[in-house]
């Protein structure tokens, strides 16, 4: 039995738009940016959040670490509920759940040095008894940084060097769980490498476990155990990484699969293209949300909105799940 | 392209820089110069003026500047040229000190606004807005009558002519830095709002303010100047530049040379402190031109 | 006819520990209607590059030797700022790795993308109506509402996008982008690539393209540069550079794309080393600690190897390729 770290219940977080006249004409005046997800992370387990950009996965990250109030469901983390907890519960929380973030520089406090950002959880925590100096030394060495880093400023560092400090930070007070937020964006494949390098051996060696959101599939295929495809707020579909990617099921998942750009410059890209417009969350489509964008979509998606369903060990929301290699069919304009 | 953005922010720990870019602008130098002169002669007031700043002496009354008395005495005989360098003294200490502590709490103020809860903002801008909206000189008068006219009136004029606008741009610079990645990066380390306060948002908003309340200066000066002129502030017989001016003003007739005592210095000081914050706020942000 | 022509370009910063050489003797060309990738090592100076290019260095930074020349006329490196300005807005466009960076928080996107246009002499309504046409373009949902809104209410890839909108907006000569797709998803991105490949033949301008994605840039460019350590190790054709890399480290590089592993690897290649203090760079080729072809004659300089026409590699066994070695 496998020990869960992080359980995520049917979660939905609104954010309020538009004015009061808004509403009197009956436009939504709250868009869902998390539409009801569901998903748990075990112990050492990699979990992968992947999907259109905008389609919530930070949103989601968020509420997991309480910076986000969640308008519905669940979240739990060591057993205890994220939601509804008061200061001194989230902080103790957060002491052993740790974030980092997307933009690498711009979640750095630019006027602290890097010594003074790595000792910064150090700090909050109070963390007594640890020599402070020796501590940023060891992380900074720990990331592939030299001592002289630490009397730098975050304008004085390349993306990459910033995107280490962030992951020094993160491991700082040794977490059992990590939200990375694009932690390799950024960064040259061989540092990518180290980066995700190190967060596997921690893994391996302390048991840590890991939501990692990457836009970069081929770094999803190679470190995450699962993965799930978001698409406007929703799992679409969820499921081990290797079957995912053999033959994903979903037709987002296959379109998103297919357009990963590869390393060769005469590579013939046979890819599902998608058509462009991406529909607003002022203004989900009826039925199934992607019929929209959906090569495959028969008349029933329209109207008929499907529900997560257990294909195998995947959970898949479409009617009409994909066999293994299926062509897109010859579009007739409508 | 917005370039501002582009730009690294200015290197943090950079007095020597900035000294050495200050010290190529001439308007700079030249301020900076007036307000060493003006704050060596207040601070050294008792050494340069060896007559006593209220020492009445009849015989003495309306010299002409002379060896004695190096800009001459008033109607009471008094020597001009210590009344000015003591007046000098009241005038930085009280400009100084009440732009001090309207900076603090114009920070803490604006910060809590910013930052805090959204009533807590309401309330806060309201009150601003209330203060800002009343003239100086009928907040003078309420005051005045309330306090009766003292060196405190003047302080405490001062501190709430100030703080509504220091406030409202702490407010606002606060209000950019709450969603920015760094201030959510350490909420999700669990640090407090204080410490958020403290470590990640003042640092990066006190740099304008400093320098605009330095601009005040000279402001602050003028209302101590103008409030013991009109007989709210200073009380005589202490010194101050308002007070030597209206003592000339009254005078006219027998010697100009109270008048010209009186005036200069404040001319002077407004210069210099004027020059000193405009070319600091050039030097260190340029994006501040073309404000206060 | 070349847009941009940098030859022999040093930048360096003033550190407390010393002047560091971000950038070290850096030539190449970007012709017109081309697109020119740049990868390297993260903190190789790829952003330094651009900086230079636009005048924007930090105050620590200056050039110390080189030129850059822009459209064959004018001297980068010695304008006047107030040219420079009114080049940045005109003639050269850019898109920084940061999207934040690039948007006031505090102004609604509308109002950005309007201001931009502050030269154009259109009518207000015009400049909004062009700003909406822009963010449809980009494929921001609900362009027409989206104007009104403030960059915090995007996420990280729509304000990327909002960031290449605005950069087009002004139809340059050369864009430049440092990393404009690396928040953007898989579809997206090869969206953003087919978009900008499609602008820079309608605009007819060129772009210098940084990303440390390599299938970005083997499917996006015409020409690529390696950089390594402040320099320019290798250039050529996308192909020269993809199918036949001569320089080690261009080779490591391509090596490492958890792309090109077959099979699943929990363990992701890397090269092992670290790279050289910029403040104290070795003798000889920059490369050498960390090279497993080093040889003795590699302490001194290597010559720049012409492998075949517009195909160079700074290096001393560029000659032969790795494989054609192995087999040997
Ligand atoms: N503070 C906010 N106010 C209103 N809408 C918001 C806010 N923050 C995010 N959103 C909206 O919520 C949706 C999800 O945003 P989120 O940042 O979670 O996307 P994402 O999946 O992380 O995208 P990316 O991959 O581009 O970073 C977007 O449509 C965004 O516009
Ligand atoms: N203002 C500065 N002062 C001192 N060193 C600097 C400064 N700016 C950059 N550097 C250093 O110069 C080198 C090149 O930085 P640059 O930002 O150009 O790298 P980059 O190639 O863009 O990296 P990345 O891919 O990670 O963004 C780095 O070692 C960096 O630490
Ligand atoms: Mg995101
Ligand atoms: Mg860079």
């Amino acid at each position: 039995m496998t020990e869960i770290v992080l359980t995520v219940e049917d979660v939905e977080v609104t954010f309020p738009t538009g004015t009061l006249i808004d509403g009197l004409r009956g436009r939504p005046r709250s868009i869902k940016g998390v539409a009801g997800v569901s998903f748990s992370v075990a112990r050492g387990e990699t979990f992968a959040l992947v999907g259109e950009s905008g389609s919530g996965k930070t949103t989601l990250a968020r509420a997991i670490n309480g910076l986000q109030p969640v308008s519905a469901g669940h979240i739990e983390f060591e057993g205890k509920a994220v939601e509804g907890q008061d200061r001194a519960g989230l902080k103790a929380m957060r002491r052993r759940m740790s974030m980092m973030f997307q933009d690498p520089v711009g979640s750095l406090s630019p006027r602290l040095n890097v010594g003074q950002l790595i000792a910064e959880p150090f700090r909050i925590h109070g963390v007594e008894g640890r020599d402070l100096r020796g501590e940023v030394v060891r992380l900074l060495n720990l990331v592939g940084l030299s001592n002289d880093f630490a009397e730098r400023y975050p304008h004085q560092l390349s993306g990459g060097q910033a995107r280490r400090v962030g992951v020094a930070r993160s491991i700082a007070l040794d977490p059992t769980l990590i939200i990375a937020d694009e932690p390799t964006a950024g960064l040259d494949v061989s540092v990518q490498g180290e980066v995700l390098n190190l967060l596997n051996d921690l893994r391996e060696r302390l048991g840590l476990s890991m939501v990692i959101i990457t836009h970069n599939l081929h770094v999803v295929h190679h470190v995450a155990d699962r993965v799930a495809v978001m698409y406007l707020g929703r799992f679409v579909e969820t499921g081990p990484t290797g079957e995912v990617f053999r033959d994903p099921r979903h037709p987002y998942t296959a379109a998103l699969l297919s357009a990963n750009p590869e390393p060769d410059p005469d590579k013939a890209h046979d890819r599902i293209s998608l058509p462009a417009e991406v529909p607003s969350l002022l203004n989900r489509p009826p039925g199934c949300e992607f019929h929209t964008r959906c090569p495959w979509a028969r008349e029933d998606c329209r109207t008929r909105v499907p529900r997560p369903e257990p294909l195998g060990n995947r959970m898949i929301s479409c009617h009409y799940p994909l066999e293994a290699g299926a062509k897109p069919p010859e579009r007739t304009p409508a | 392209m917005s370039e501002a953005v582009s730009e690294p922010p200015a290197e943090v720990g950079t007095f020597r820089r900035t000294m050495r870019r200050l010290l190529r602008e001439p308007l700079g130098v030249f301020g900076l110069s007036l307000v060493i002169l003006v704050v060596g002669a207040a601070v050294f007031a008792d050494l340069l003026a060896s007559a006593e700043p209220s020492r009445i002496s009849p015989r003495d009354r309306f010299l002409p500047p002379s060896a004695d008395h190096l800009m001459g005495t008033d109607q009471l005989g008094r020597d001009l040229f210590a009344r000015v360098l003591h007046g000098g003294r009241i005038a930085l200490l009280v400009a100084v000190g009440s732009t001090v502590v309207s900076l603090l709490i114009g920070i803490v103020l604006g910060l809590i606004a910013g930052y805090g809860p959204r009533w807590l903002d309401n309330i806060l801008i309201l009150v601003f807005d209330a203060l800002k909206s009343f003239p100086t000189v009928m907040l003078a008068l309420a005051l005045v009558t309330l306090f009766g006219p003292s060196l405190t009136a003047v302080v405490v004029v001062v501190i709430l002519v100030n703080v509504p606008g220091y406030a409202r741009i702490i407010r606002t610079q606060t209000i950019a830095l709450k969603s920015s990645e760094y201030v959510t990066a350490a909420q999700s380390m669990g640090a407090s709002p204080a410490r958020i306060l403290r470590v990640h948002v003042l640092p990066n908003v006190v740099g304008p303010i400093v320098i605009l309340a330095s601009m005040d200066i000279p402001v602050v000066i003028a209302i101590e100047a103008g409030m013991s002129f009109l007989g709210l502030g200073v009380r005589p017989p202490t010194p101050s530049w308002g007070a030597i001016l209206n003592d000339g003003f009254a005078n006219i007739r027998e010697s100009a040379w109270i008048v010209i005592a009186g005036g200069v210095p404040i001319i002077l000081t407004t210069l210099g402190f004027t020059f000193l914050g405009e070319t600091l706020r050039d030097v260190f942000d340029p994006r501040l031109k073309g404000r206060g | 006819m070349t847009v941009l022509a940098v030859s022999g370009l040093s930048v360096e910063f003033t550190t407390e520990g010393g002047t560091l050489q971000a950038l070290r003797d850096v030539s190449f060309e970007v012709p017109e209607r081309k697109i020119v990738g740049v990868v390297g090592e993260s903190g190789c100076g790829k952003s330094t590059l651009i900086n230079a290019i636009l005048g924007l260095l930090a105050d620590n930074g200056h050039v110390s030797a080189g030129e850059i020349l822009f459209e064959g006329a004018q001297e980068l490196t010695t304008l006047d700022p107030t040219s420079m300005r009114a080049l940045r807005g005109e003639r050269i466009s850019t898109v920084f790795q940061d999207p934040m960076g690039a948007l006031n928080p505090v102004l609604s996107v509308g109002r950005q993308m309007v201001n931009v246009q502050y030269r154009s002499g259109r009518s207000k309504a015009e400049k909004t109506a062009r700003a909406v046409e822009m963010l449809q373009k980009v494929r921001i949902p609900d362009a027409e509402k989206a104007v009104n809104r403030y960059p915090h209410e995007f996420s990280g890839g729509m304000k990327q996008r909002i960031a290449i909108a605005m950069a087009l907006m002004m139809e340059p000569a050369l864009l430049i982008a440092d990393e404009p797709t690396t928040a953007l998803d898989a579809t997206l991105e090869v969206a953003t690539i087919e978009l900008l490949k499609e602008l820079q033949e309608e605009i007819g301008c060129s772009v210098l393209f940084i990303s440390h994605h390599l299938g970005v840039i083997a499917e996006l460019c015409d020409e690529v540069i390696v950089m390594y350590a402040g320099e320019v190790v290798e250039r050529g054709d996308v192909r020269d550079i993809f199918n036949d890399p001569r320089h080690p480290y261009a080779h490591r590089l391509l090596d490492c794309d958890p792309a090109r592993q077959k099979g699943l690897v929990r363990h992701l290649p890397t090269i092992p080393g670290e790279i050289p203090d910029l403040r104290a760079r070795p003798e000889g080729c920059i490369f050498r600690p960390r090279c497993h072809r080093a040889e003795a004659r590699c302490t001194e300089t290597p010559p720049e190897i012409v492998v075949s026409p517009g195909h160079m590699a700074r290096c001393w066994v560029a000659e032969v390729p790795e494989r054609a070695e192995a087999a040997r």
